[in-house]
């Protein structure tokens, strides 16, 4: 039950707002992720936001993937 | 950047799968994902068909519905045919076998059981039925407590007296103590869960390098966040210095969600609990707080539940343990299939036993 | 019609036989129906007939692309089609609720009669009962449907390995927009269900001398189940392929939200076919001329080993079992 899906804030209003993947929308409480701004991904699971994704350190894990097989090409 | 596709590249897919085989040579090794959602994923994208044959991966007792014991489902499913008890839960809940009925038959014999998807549905469902007590399953691990907590707290906020909630999350990071501490069980390293993690953050699991010298890696459940998790518990494995990594820094940090975790603390206290095969583990449950007691449907709905049975010959216990691989089970896939089943690992959607069903076949 | 439906329009008086030739007969009107007589007579065709009737109980009743009347007549139309067999002559069945509004009956009637004529049938006799406010969910339908079988040079022969599978189009649009139109999920839905009549793809397939082995529409279970009844005891298996999988990117969106798996849930418009090695091109850039199959895929190949599975090549290269459906996790949605 840990799934959680990542989807695009579109509105904010107080602590609820809508969010949506692909046209797919539903509703979400904020509550948790309070510092979720329009524009962000966050995580949706039963019904709330729990975190803001971060896509800094998105690109930073897929280089760091990409380092440990470069590694393994280069022995 | 859509945090879904390029964590899914087969041609970095193949190439950990390369590297991994390379570290991890002639060493036999068990790693453990403790998540129940990391076991779907695994089963789903066939990761065990990159991994070498030495390297064995088991599943932990992560899947909240298998851990939740009978006696908690007999107690709500009594609950559900009080004509005054409306019980709600999430879907996997409803097929579980209890000692004798599950809620999905309780329904069929005019209980009101509701499915919902949140547990703000349910707290909607209390105001749109004020002659009813409604009672949330309450069941889950860190990812979905601070859910409950959040919703307990607007249910006080918008004065609903007819919201309760059976109590009966449980808590990672002490079953992850108590499985190292068994003696029987053997693991050289554990993917740590995703979102979980991204709660409770990734200092909860240093103990299990520092005191017991286990590698640890907190990862998402993409296929490249579980073969490059799987990659850096080998290489640590290998090279005898067990650390704890986070390679799900996109979503979980160091400290985890402060806000979760405040919330957490307003609604509940850590107590003993029971598990599913792992019996009671210490300070490894929540309760409610003192002062929000009357949202305790066990103490404030009294029912009458009948003795817990245990169903005979199932092993749910010992594959929650990672003891044993669901097709050890002599019921597997015989007297226990996803449309009979006779425990929990095979009815929820991530439980072992069905991953394994579901994915790799009878 | 203002109104709304009594018991007695279900207890064969007066008010039974009007709405028979107020709502129904204006309707579907054919020689064959018009004496409204106890049985329609028919002159068959010379071949063999297909001969396939099914219930509809869809809820909700009206849903993003289609309704209950129009899933009922292609519903029964596309199980004639997928058995090659042209669909000719149908019956319908109504139960009514007492207390449902007229208007909502003559909406799914005239969406009947538009199916009816996409599809090339005549509704040559039917039946109304109406049962008690409770007893029924506003409209229950059965139809039975006949057809022509025609000449196939390969439908029925044993598949081998090496045999390639397709499917018409994108799979889980129906069981989405069910979901999406139920309203307790509070999701919006860009989702559409894919109702139509699939003869037309058939057709041209037969027409263009495509090797077909097998067809089956998957409905309820899904692709999923339709596969697996067909490798189930046999001693051959299929492997699809997960990347070739058709799946519009809501339907995947929705699916990962509510943690379903579009391969089991239902499509009303699609055809899964299994034709000759080496036909798959053909039959692909046939299908894909037509509106219906214009996302068409060859995307699996029936194979020796294992026998009796579907197993799936995943994206990463892994491989997983396809099984049956277990547990019911969408209830009617057909």
């Amino acid at each position: 039950m840990c799934l959680a899906v990542p989807m695009r804030v579109e509105k904010i209003e107080g602590s609820l707002g809508t969010v949506e993947s692909e046209g797919v929308k539903i509703q979400a409480d904020f509550s948790l992720a309070p510092e979720a701004k329009i524009g962000d991904y966050v995580l949706i699971h039963a019904g709330f936001a729990i975190e803001v994704l971060k896509p800094r350190q998105a690109e930073e894990t897929l280089n760091l993937i990409r380092e440990l097989v470069r590694e393994a090409e280069a022995e | 950047m859509k945090y879904l596709e390029e964590f899914r590249d087969p041609e970095l897919a193949q190439k950990l799968s390369r590297k991994i085989k390379e570290v991890v040579g002639r060493e036999r090794m068990t790693l453990m994902e403790v998540c129940g959602t990391h076991t779907m994923s695994i089963s789903k994208s066939g990761i065990k068909d990159l991994l070498p044959e030495n390297l064995r991966l088991i599943s932990g007792p992560g899947c909240p519905v298998c851990v939740t014991p009978n006696a908690y489902l007999d107690r709500a499913i009594s609950l559900s045919r009080n004509e005054n008890v409306m019980v709600t839960s999430f879907g996997d809940m409803l097929r579980v076998p209890g000692s004798t009925a599950s809620l999905e038959q309780a329904r069929a014999q005019g209980a009101k059981v509701g499915m919902v998807y949140s547990p703000r549905d349910a707290l909607a469902l209390a105001r749109q039925n004020p002659g009813l007590k409604i009672v949330f399953l309450a069941v889950g691990f860190e990812t979905t407590s601070p859910t409950v907590a959040a919703t307990i707290l607007q249910a006080e906020k918008q004065g609903c007296r007819n919201f309760f909630i059976l109590p009966g999350h449980k808590l990672i990071p002490p079953a992850m103590a108590a499985l190292v501490r068994d003696r029987k069980l053997r693991v050289n390293g554990f993917i740590c869960p995703a979102h979980v993690s991204a709660i409770i953050g990734v200092g909860p699991y240093r103990f299990l390098a520092r005191e017991f010298g286990i590698p640890c890696v907190v990862a998402g459940f993409e296929p490249l966040d579980v073969l490059t998790s799987i990659l850096m518990l080998a290489q640590m494995v290998v090279s005898g210095k067990p650390e704890v990594k986070n390679l799900y820094t996109r979503v979980a940090t160091e400290a985890g969600n402060r806000k979760a975790q405040e919330l957490l603390a307003q609604v509940f206290a850590a107590t003993d609990s029971e598990w599913r095969g792992l019996g009671i583990i210490p300070e490894s449950g929540y309760a409610l707080r003192e002062n929000l007691q009357g949202r305790d449907a066990e103490k404030m709905i009294p029912v009458e539940v009948e003795p817990t049975r245990e169903h005979r010959g199932c092993k749910c216990g010992e594959v929650l343990q990672g003891l044993i691989e669901p097709p050890s089970c002599a019921l597997y896939g015989k007297a226990c299939t996803p449309e009979k089943p006779v425990g929990p690992c095979m009815v929820s959607s991530e439980g072992a036993c069905a991953a394994c069903y579901k994915y790799q076949g009878a | 019609m203002k109104g709304r439906i009594l018991l007695g329009h279900g207890d064969g008086g007066a008010l039974t036989r009007r709405l028979i030739e107020e709502l129904f007969v204006q309707a579907f009107w054919n020689p064959e129906l018009a004496p409204l007589a106890d049985a329609a007579l028919l002159k068959l065709p010379r071949n063999k007939i297909a001969y396939t009737t099914d219930s509809y109980v869809v809820k909700p009743i009206f849903f993003p692309g289609s309704d209950i009347g129009r899933l009922a007549v292609f519903g029964t139309a596309n199980d004639l089609a997928v058995m090659g067999a042209r669909p000719l002559f149908m019956t319908c069945g109504f139960i009514l609720e007492e207390g449902l509004e007229l208007e909502m009956l003559e909406r799914v009637v005239a969406s009947m009669r538009e199916a009816a004529r996409e599809a090339g049938v005549k509704l040559v006799a039917g039946d109304t009962k109406v049962v008690e406010r409770g007893s029924a969910d506003k409209i229950f339908i059965n139809t039975s449907g006949i057809g022509e079988l025609l000449g196939w040079a390969s439908l029925g022969k044993p598949l081998r390995p090496g045999d390639q599978v397709l499917v018409s189009g994108h799979l889980g649009d129906h069981g989405v927009a069910i979901l999406g139109a139920r309203g307790e999920l509070k999701l919006s839905l860009p989702v559409a269900s894919d109702c139509g009549p699939v003869w037309p793809l058939v057709s041209a397939l037969r027409k263009a001398g495509v090797a077909v082995k097998w067809m089956r529409d998957p409905t309820r279970g899904g692709a999923a189940s339709a596969l697996n009844e067909l490798v189930d005891g046999k001693k051959f298996g299929i492997t699809l392929m997960e990347n070739k999988i058709p799946v519009r990117p809501a339907v995947d969106a929705a699916c990962e939200v509510l943690g379903l798996d579009p391969l089991y849930l239902a499509n009303e418009g699609k055809v899964i076919v299994v034709v000759a090695k080496g036909s798959g091109d053909k039959a692909r850039s046939i299908l894909r001329r037509l509106p219906m199959g214009s996302s068409a895929e060859i995307f699996g190949t029936v194979v020796a080993k294992p026998a009796g599975k579907v197993i799936i090549n995943t994206e990463v290269g892994g491989t997983r079992v396809l099984g049956m459906l277990a547990g019911a996790p969408l209830p009617r949605i057909c």
